[in-house]
């Protein structure tokens, strides 16, 4: 059976969730090809003061409604999938889309608003939002009811699970579900500080409540939650790595304990990090740098050991597929499957990231890199392509579920993860040199007057010519995967598709997983302990001085 | 629990690499000298600047023979000294540079350094730092500060000892009057 024919309802909610995701994709990718041309002085059509307009909506697109709806959806298929069961109430699941998307409109109209100088509004602030520059109340609205979309999306994936529970009290949580409410414990936590940030302080400090906001707690406040985001991005790949990834290569996962062990020390050890992205922040005495850096480490090992095990997968599948040697399997997987192909090649991109990652992570070797082109240069690796591309390959395999229909354009579906492959592979390698120059990220400029920017490898303008090239390719490759998308969703009903959703058993089951796994309350707790040492001495310093001082006044931009 | 031979060596080789990461860093700190931005600068209320007795008059400060403070203001969108004229320093000295801001976060960076922080509204960095080789070196504003971040930037002529002349020359570097409300000067 097709999951549209089992889960109407469902698939209906899914189908909705991508239809926002991939619009804002499609649009967030636009502005990206802007800003490429613009920074590399290839193509201006924007003003540079306007640039900074572009880069926000850009930002705000993409990492977070993007994202946010892609994973509320492929959530609500995993859990529905793997419980064997839909929502518990249907107004309340239209409840928290309606939220999302809300909080999607009510943040991108001041952002939009900045493009005409007779409107009285803007938000011109990047993602990140840093005080004392300030956006229009109705922009941190919108970013709170994003954030409240999710939690609710969260509770509906809970209620579904408690009702198996009462219903199966003895069996393990099934894998899929056991990611999905991992991650959204992980989330729960991570998005205290942001949601702190804006309801206590942003809000009342944009309607005039409050006068002066301390920069530097609403700098750490967000960064508790700005880290654990980006798990929050990979870890919906890593479910379709895990979990759908080996039976596209023809085989099974190798382990569904160690799947299990890898979430659980991402609930743990994502979110006492966040000053690593603060490394170079006055304020902060490095003692509490260093305890995040030695976490941020740790949270190296979960990828490396999802690394073996995604590729030992992949292997096992080859080789079930008649694939031979010690390196020939490699040809013996379905790399006609655009589906296939876009999980693999962003998990080799982000190994690519990975690398990078760790310099980032490197507490005295990030004052090379902080705040260059380095930096987007590291996450269009991992959450530009392995989140994203992963996002869109397994949508060519899912999609179908979702309609009822075949994949159409299959053709064009195949060249697009190559092609954004290529497109990523020269964009992000002369960006991170680029960052190694001393290039500055978020910048609408190419040059500086009184700055010159000395390539360690290559040269600065074959650098900006990839970097345009790179973010073409990229956008081609977009408008193909939307071609794709629409010309699916307009095509006919077919009787039988040719996907399903069923999962081959892992080689390892869950027979073979600790019961103490399954402990959801015990590796929460451990979690908020694990916070509560990295960030309750620091968060209570910069608060005991007064929670709004050392105080700026606003700087609406 | 079940764990394929070669999936336990794989893990012990990645903690052994991220154990072998941690304690480069931690060498690097504790015997190398790579210190970090901390708290140490102390803090600062950033439309009170006027009040300070060396951001009042930001720039170079002569502590010992060979040893100078270099006190710089971050605001939109200019750093005083740096972006109207040079910051002249002496190569081979102990400098340490104090930065805040006037007014958003801005970020510091000497191009293709490990001179790099973050200025931020309220808070003074303090970073120790020596130029071995003389020279111009670019200053940058690394972070978003307002529609004409582009246009933050300054520089450094670093010179050899022989050739400095002393900090004087470089504290009267004044901003442009359409600046000045920022700071709270003649206010």
């Amino acid at each position: 059976m097709t999951f549209i024919d089992d889960y109407p309802h469902e698939a209906k909610l899914v189908r909705y969730c991508f239809a926002v995701a991939f619009a804002a994709l499609g649009v967030g990718g636009l502005l990206g090809l802007v800003q490429a041309l613009h920074r590399t002085g290839v193509l201006r059509i924007i003003d540079s003061s306007d640039y900074y307009t572009v880069l926000t909506a850009h930002g705000v697109l993409l990492a977070l409604v993007f994202t946010t709806f892609f994973i509320a959806g492929l959530f609500r298929w995993a859990v529905t999938r793997s419980l064997e069961r839909g929502v518990v109430s249907q107004r309340y699941s239209w409840l928290w889309f309606g939220t999302l998307l809300t909080g999607t409109i009510l943040a991108a109209v001041p952002i939009l608003a900045g493009f005409f100088p007779n409107v009285p509004m803007s938000a011109d602030v990047l993602f990140t939002f840093y005080p004392p520059l300030q956006a229009h109340p109705v922009f941190y609205v919108g970013a709170v009811l994003l954030i409240v979309g999710s939690w609710l999306a969260g509770a509906d994936y809970f209620r579904s699970f408690a009702g198996w529970r009462r219903e199966n009290p003895d069996e393990r949580i099934p894998l899929q579900t056991f990611m999905v409410l991992t991650t959204m414990l992980m989330w729960y936590l991570a998005t205290i500080g942001v949601a702190a940030e804006v309801l206590f302080f942003l809000i009342p400090w944009s309607l005039g409540l409050i006068q002066t906001v301390d920069p530097l707690l609403s700098r750490t406040l967000f960064w508790f939650f700005g880290h654990p985001v980006v798990y929050f991005w990979l870890l919906p790949a890593y479910l379709v790595w895990y979990t759908i990834l080996p039976k596209l290569s023809g085989g099974r996962l190798l382990s569904d304990p160690l799947a299990r062990i890898v979430f659980v020390l991402f609930l743990l050890l994502s979110t006492p990090v966040g000053f690593h992205h603060q490394y170079v922040d006055p304020g902060i005495p490095s003692g509490y740098k260093f305890v995040a850096m030695v976490n941020t480490m740790f949270l190296l090992l979960p990828s490396l050991l999802t690394a073996f095990t995604v590729v030992a997968s992949m292997e096992h599948g080859a080789r079930q597929r008649g694939g031979k040697g010690r390196l020939n399997w490699l040809r013996a997987l379905p790399w006609d499957n655009p589906a296939f192909v876009g999980c693999a090649l962003a998990g080799l991109m982000f190994a690519a990231g990975g690398f990078s990652g760790m310099i980032n992570a490197g507490m005295n070797i990030n004052y090379l890199i902080h705040n260059t082109l380095w930096i987007p240069g590291h996450f269009h690796l991992t959450v530009g392509t392995a989140a994203a591309l992963t996002y869109m390959a397994v949508t060519y395999w899912l999609l179908p579920q979702l309609t009822g229909k075949e994949l159409a354009l299959k053709k064009w579906a195949l060249v697009q993860p190559y092609l954004w492959f290529v497109g990523m592979t020269l964009m992000s390698n002369a960006m991170h040199r680029g960052g190694l120059a001393g290039i500055p990220r978020r910048t609408a400029e190419p040059q500086y007057d009184q700055v010159s920017f000395d390539a360690v490898v290559g040269s600065v303008s074959e650098m900006r010519l990839q970097i345009a090239l790179g973010g073409t390719l990229l956008f081609v490759s977009l408008v193909l995967f939307l071609a794709v998308l629409v010309a699916t969703w307009l095509g006919p009903r077919v009787e039988q598709i040719s996907v399903n959703s069923a999962i081959p058993e892992p080689l390892s089951g869950s027979d073979h997983a600790p019961l103490v796994l399954d402990n959801l309350r015990l590796w929460a707790a451990i979690a908020v302990l694990l916070v509560i040492i990295a960030y309750g001495i620091p968060i209570w310093s910069m608060l005991a001085d007064g929670p709004f001082a050392p105080g700026s006044p606003p700087f609406p931009v | 629990m079940e764990i394929h031979r070669f999936e336990k060596l794989w893990g012990l080789v990645s903690v052994l690499l991220i154990v072998g990461f941690i304690t480069t860093i931690a060498y690097g700190a504790v015997f190398v000298g790579v210190e970090m931005v901390d708290a140490s600068g102390g803090q600062i209320q950033a439309d009170e600047l006027n009040q300070h007795p060396q951001f009042s008059d930001p720039g170079v400060y002569q502590t010992g023979p060979n040893s100078y403070d270099v006190y710089i203001v971050a605001e939109q969108f200019q750093f005083r000294p740096g972006t109207q004229s040079p910051l002249r320093l002496p190569a081979d000295s102990e400098i340490t540079f104090y930065v805040t801001s006037a007014d958003v976060t801005h970020g510091f960076n000497v191009v293709g350094t490990n001179v790099n922080t973050m200025a931020i509204p309220g808070q003074i960095a303090k970073l120790p730092v020596t130029f071995n080789e003389p020279g111009t070196y670019g200053i940058v504003c690394h972070e978003y500060c307002g529609a004409a971040h582009h246009e933050m930037a300054g520089s450094i002529v670093v010179v050899p000892p022989s050739q400095y002349d002393g900090p004087s020359g470089n504290t009267s570097v004044v901003a442009a009057p359409g600046d000045l409300g920022a700071v709270g000067v003649g206010k």
